[in-house]
């Protein structure tokens, strides 16, 4: 009965076939075919509880003689369908060939009005303050397929509302459906079951035991996966209606696993970041942490102003200073982690117009196993790649610093990195020419001659390597402050400047097109069809190479297989 | 927690006999209610450390079963049974009469801390009601204008101490059928 | 027709000086057929049993020879048996008695069972009301382990399993069988989606387990006793066996009686074992097996075609003869066989009422039609016997039931909506005229007890 291809199967929604892949949980299945079947408790990431009922069908199989095996045909010699006498629910069901479903019949369309009137008896109707109106699958589902109006006329339950369930989390229990969606995001994903119903029947309340807490570092993809305006970001709440934000994909730079995220901004101000699904890499997860780093934009350290010799100044300014320093003597390059491919591959340009040795910095600290990994940059793997660098950097400036002793160099181009974090003493900048482009002010930025702001994740695009050699995109989500440069045009105009060249602002798809030519990993790959999910890159080449990574969600280190491999057996 | 050797033993020996620990939460819940009276934060706590579970998920099954108590009760706990079978023959009478005579409400703790009645569904006794178990003990056949009198007499011996199990006047034995 | 008790399961229930001890069992003949079974292969018990045409005791009527067929022995994984001694749908009080009379009936029911299917443990979970029938199964548990009726090589056989009695703590959803497992492995009674998770394939621990009532495991002693196909004989085609009829409400002498299936009609029950109705009373209304079950109203008949003999029969309530086959004709079920009778003092409103509150009260909570129609049936019902009903409300009762049967996890939607189905139809005229004349102040049942 399999289909040509084997992994795809045919199935019948609504008196039209369709190829689905074999096994595929029927709700998933029928969106894959664009049939839209409605649910609340499943998930496709989760266990599924079959609980919201929100999802029932008709289901039906071709009918077959239980004596012999044959099909029963009906007068026109078609198979018979042999329709279960009940609904069933699509999330418990799996695609199977030959399997038929109605998700239009009278039958279906009267179990989602009744599930949606029963949702409804005891759900409060304080949307105008709810700040899930507008996301809310109650909301959409009531409007798309409940009956319009209500023959509830009895007192509604009391339940608690505004609880704190963590730092980060508020929970209104009278809008809480049930679903479970969070308990078992809590006890199968987060494996820290704080989360449970007590009483019973429709007085059944979520909480956590009295006196813990939900305060695990992943507590805020329960709000993400709320279908209701249950659990609420605390952090998020009454700040705006989410049908003012527009949400943009982007990467999360807290590590190198690279968390897709969305990140949902209204005229140029950013009020919150979620994860975006990538079954490759962060399912549809992400971590607190990450979620807050948007607040970066808004640092009070955020530096505004070119300034040369401790004075604001133009950009023009700022680049004939930096020019003029960097031919005064031996030059030193800083790159970071935190620069995107687009930008490591500039800089080596740069760094091949005007030759320097390039030193680079990461940043190692701990991983959770999950999401958030050992390296604390983003693309360090970008900058193999690009082949800014060939060895895994120390985790210091040490050989700067030396360099920098010895007189062998004198000024230090620095892409936002702190050279005195690094290791690098005040006394010994002092007497550097140094050039610092970066979006915050730290240790170093007073000991500069020219400071060139830049711009964060948020505001620019370009693309990151993670841990598993995937190529990923990000987008410009706002708008950067006035006057910033995106560092690729900045490195473009100082490449040009040496070179004589009339200056050119090199654009992300025009720099892909000189790395798809030169770079074996991306050849063919052009900017724009670079996929929302990222694409893997072969990292076979760096296998040598000792990465920190340990294991993690998605991700198993290569290192450790090889050393599994070769441990006495 | 400070429960008795003889609990404690008792704990040890259970949790064995279940192929898997969790299982153990139902019996550990009745086992130190019996002794303690009501299952206190401390007690759910020593339950789940004691069977390697969160605190939640124990209490999560407290709060689900009806006969488990989250707080004290009073010295004889008197259980109607309400539903269709006993309220037919009278329960809901039954029940308003204990209220009166022993100066409590359903679902409450009396001032004096004697009773605590409960208006409690079916106890599967539907053909001798209406039913009222008292602590471990059931009675049958306490009807409003009938036994219930008897009863409420009994009620108040057993909450000065005695021992009214040897008075089984009923047609069965109360003792042998609660 | 004359109605005889045929005492099978309930040989020595209130029986002169027999007592729940093992020497009285022994006495009795206890035990023997246990040796026989462990002589036998699992497998031709479980024959017996299908041939034995023996439907589940709980409420369902499910065959349990097929039952026990659906297990998956080839999993690898171990097997559970697992009594549910859960009694407590209303109406229903007949397994109290096997439990607290005559619990090693029920044990050699177990170990014969257990060897059956090639259960190394079993359990029996008891309501947690049953105090004392949990320490008397207790008891006899050890007594039975002492003489090796349970335990380790079982009576020389080298087959082993241990019994362990479970004690619930209220909750009724917990007789549903997949509740019943979760309370098992010590959590909420939330009863399982199925599929997947089928009790035979994916039971306690997520191994194949067999649950089963505890008249039906007690019947199962006496089906190997006497064989599948001799067993068959007794009853009628389709339900082989006996009932024990468990009455309740209003008829002179409420009690249980077990009777062969098909044997009598209600009306003989009614009348000539439970002595008919209260003095100056009439029979007004039945539920016949358990309160979830679909309520019978006096007056109205039930033409039929039976299947056993082809004839077509048009019976009054009381003419209905006393066998799932013929209950199930006449739109209803046997369920328990606890019958819950009502006579003309009643409020159907009322009675209507105290069920949906029980319903409500037992929902467990995990889906919404039930969680949610049980509670608004509830507020209606509740509000509509204290005068404050619509005329509405007499067609949105039955309404909202109507979207709750069939659409929920387990069962509990079944039993929350069946009385409500079914009352409202046929007393509907009663629950309009009390409306219309609670509105004038009037108390619609002065002669009946008070239901809500």
């Amino acid at each position: 009965m399999a289909d040509n291809e084997t992994n795809l199967v045919t199935i019948n929604i609504d008196g039209n076939e369709h190829k689905v892949p074999d096994g595929m949980n029927l709700v998933d299945a029928c969106s894959v075919a664009g049939v839209e079947v409605p649910h609340y408790c499943y998930h496709p990431k989760l266990s599924v509880a079959g609980n919201c009922r929100m999802c029932l069908v008709e289901m039906g199989m071709p009918m077959r003689d239980r004596a012999t095996g044959e099909p029963v045909l009906d007068d026109d010699g078609v198979q018979k369908i042999g329709w279960m006498p009940k609904p069933a629910i699509a999330c418990a069901s799996k695609a199977m060939p030959g399997l038929h479903i109605k998700t239009e019949s009278d039958l279906t369309k009267n179990c989602r009005e009744g599930v949606m009137e029963f949702l409804l008896v005891n759900h409060p109707l304080d949307c105008p303050i709810c700040d899930q109106a507008g996301e809310c699958r109650l909301q959409e589902f009531a409007t798309d397929y409940g009956r319009g109006f209500s023959r509830f006329v009895e007192e509604k339950n009391a339940k608690p509302k505004r609880t704190k369930l963590g730092p980060r989390v508020t929970l209104d229990d009278e809008r809480c459906i049930l679903c479970s969606r969070c308990v078992r995001f809590c006890d199968e994903i987060d494996e820290n079951p704080v989360l449970g119903f007590t009483e019973r029947g429709s007085h059944s309340t979520l909480t956590t035991y009295p006196g813990k807490q939900l305060d695990s570092n992943y507590s805020l993809n329960t709000v993400d996966i709320c279908p209701v305006g249950a659990l609420t970001s605390t952090d998020f709440r009454f700040k705006m209606r989410v049908w003012f934000l527009k949400p943009t994909p982007s990467i999360c730079t807290e590590s190198s696993a690279g968390v897709n995220t969305e990140v949902w901004s209204r005229e140029g101000k950013i009020y919150r970041v979620t994860p975006r699904r990538n079954d490759a890499v962060n399912d549809t997860w992400m971590a607190d942490s990450g979620r807050a780093l948007y607040h970066q934009v808004e640092d009070e350290a955020r530096m505004l102003n070119y300034r040369v010799d401790g004075n604001k100044a133009s950009l023009g300014e700022a680049i004939g200073r930096t020019r003029e320093l960097m031919g005064l003597g031996k030059v030193a390059y800083v790159g970071s982690g935190q620069m995107s491919v687009e930008e490591q591959w500039m800089l080596r340009k740069l760094a091949e117009t005007e030759p320097g040795s390039i030193h680079f910095r990461y940043h190692t600290g701990d991983g959770d196993g999950r999401l958030i990994s050992k390296d604390k940059t983003p693309n360090l793997r970008g900058a193999f790649v690009t082949s800014l660098i060939k060895e895994l950097p120390a985790d210091n400036l040490h050989a700067l610093h030396d360099q920098l002793e010895s007189g062998e160099v004198t000024t230090v181009v620095a892409f936002g990195e702190d050279l005195v974090a690094g290791g690098i003493s005040s006394e010994l900048l002092k007497k550097v020419n140094l050039i610092y482009i970066g979006t915050n002010r730290n240790g170093s930025t007073d000991h500069a001659k020219v400071l060139i702001p830049s711009l964060t994740v948020f505001e620019r695009s370009g693309s990151f390597i993670n841990q598993q050699f995937r190529l990923q995109k990000f987008a410009q989500c706002v708008p950067g402050p006035a006057g910033i440069l995106p560092t690729t045009t900045l490195l473009g105009r100082l490449i040009a400047e040496f070179k004589g060249e009339t200056p050119t602002a090199p654009s992300n798809p025009q720099i892909w097109r000189e790395i798809s030519g030169a770079v074996t990993e991306c050849a063919n790959i052009e900017f724009a069809k670079i996929p929302a999910t990222g694409l893997e890159l072969d990292g076979s080449a760096y296998t040598s190479i000792p990465f920190v990574e340990e294991k993690g969600w998605h991700f198993e280190p290569v290192a450790e297989l090889v050393g599994a491999d070769s441990s006495p057996s | 927690m400070d429960l008795k050797p003889e609990t404690l033993e008792k704990i040890d020996k259970l949790i064995p006999r279940y192929p898997q620990k969790r299982s153990a939460t139902l019996p550990l819940l009745h086992i130190i209610q019996e002794e303690k009276g009501y299952l206190s934060k401390e007690s759910v706590e020593w339950i789940a450390e004691k069977l390697e579970i969160q605190p939640i998920q124990v209490w999560e099954v407290v709060t689900f079963y009806p006969m488990y108590r989250r707080e004290p009760i009073g010295k004889v706990h008197v259980k109607v049974c309400r539903t269709l079978s006993c309220a037919l023959v009278g329960a809901y009478k039954t029940c308003e009469k204990l209220e009166q005579a022993l100066n409590c409400k359903r679902g409450e703790t009396s001032e004096d801390g004697k009773f605590t009645i409960e208006f409690v569904e079916c106890i599967a006794d539907c053909g001798y009601g209406p039913v009222v178990q008292v602590d471990d003990k059931l009675y049958e056949k306490v009807t409003p204008d009938g036994k219930a009198d008897e009863l409420i007499e009994k009620l108040k011996r057993i909450a000065e101490g005695e021992d009214v199990d040897s008075d089984t006047s009923g047609e069965r034995s109360p003792a042998f059928m609660g | 027709m004359a109605i005889k008790e045929r005492r099978i399961i309930y040989k020595h229930v209130d029986e002169d000086g027999y007592s729940n001890d093992i020497d009285c069992y022994l006495k009795n003949g206890g035990y023997e057929v246990l040796k026989k079974a462990v002589q036998a292969k699992p497998e031709d018990l479980r024959q017996e049993v299908l041939n034995s045409g023996l439907r589940g005791r709980g409420g369902a009527g499910f065959p349990t020879g097929m039952k026990w067929k659906f297990l998956d022995f080839k999993s690898g994984k171990p097997i559970y048996l697992v009594c549910n001694a859960d009694e407590s749908e209303p109406g229903t009080y007949k397994d109290r008695q096997l439990i607290y009379q005559d619990p090693h009936q029920l044990i050699e029911g177990m170990m014969i069972s257990a060897f059956a299917i090639g259960a190394k443990q079993a359990f029996i979970y008891v309501r947690g009301e049953f105090v004392n029938g949990a320490r008397i199964l207790e008891a006899a548990i050890e007594e039975a382990r002492a003489k090796n009726f349970l335990g380790e090589d079982i009576l020389g056989s080298g087959y082993s399993c241990d019994l362990l009695v479970h004690r619930g703590a209220g909750a009724y959803i917990c007789g549903e069988e997949t509740g019943l497992i979760e309370s098992l492995e010590g959590k909420r009674g939330y009863p399982r989606i199925k599929p997947p998770y089928f009790p035979a394939a994916l039971g306690l621990y997520m191994c194949p387990t067999i649950v089963n009532n505890v008249e039906t495991l007690c019947q199962v002693k006496h089906v190997i006793d006497m064989g599948g196909e001799e067993f068959a004989k007794i009853g009628i085609k389709g339900d082989s066996g006996t009932h024990i009829w468990g009455v309740s409400g209003h008829v002179k002498n409420p009690g249980y009686y077990e009777i062969e299936a098909g044997s009598a009609t209600f009306g003989d029950l009614l009348h000539d074992l439970c002595g008919g109705p209260l003095d100056g009373r009439q029979f007004k209304a039945l539920i016949p097996g358990g309160s979830s079950t679909k309520i019978l109203r006096w007056g109205e008949t039930f033409k039929v075609k039976h299947p056993n003999d082809g004839e077509e029969y048009e019976w009054t309530v009381e003419d209905i003869p006393l066998d799932a086959v013929s209950i199930g004709l006449c739109g209803t079920f046997l369920g328990t066989g606890g019958s819950i009778v009502m006579d003309d003092s009643t409020d159907m409103l009322e009675a209507l009422a105290n069920l949906n509150a029980f319903y409500a009260h037992e929902s467990c909570g995990q889906c919404t039609p039930c969680r949610e129609g049980s509670l608004w049936l509830n507020k209606v019902s509740t509000r509509m016997t204290s005068g404050l009903g619509r005329e509405e409300d007499v067609p949105l009762l039955k309404d909202i039931a109507d979207q709750v049967a069939g659409r929920t996890i387990c069962a509990h939607g079944e039993a929350v909506a069946w009385p409500v189905q079914s009352a409202v139809p046929k007393f509907q005229d009663e629950y309009l005229d009390k409306i219309k004349k609670q509105a004038n102040g009037d108390r619609y049942n002065p002669e009946g007890f008070p239901l809500i």
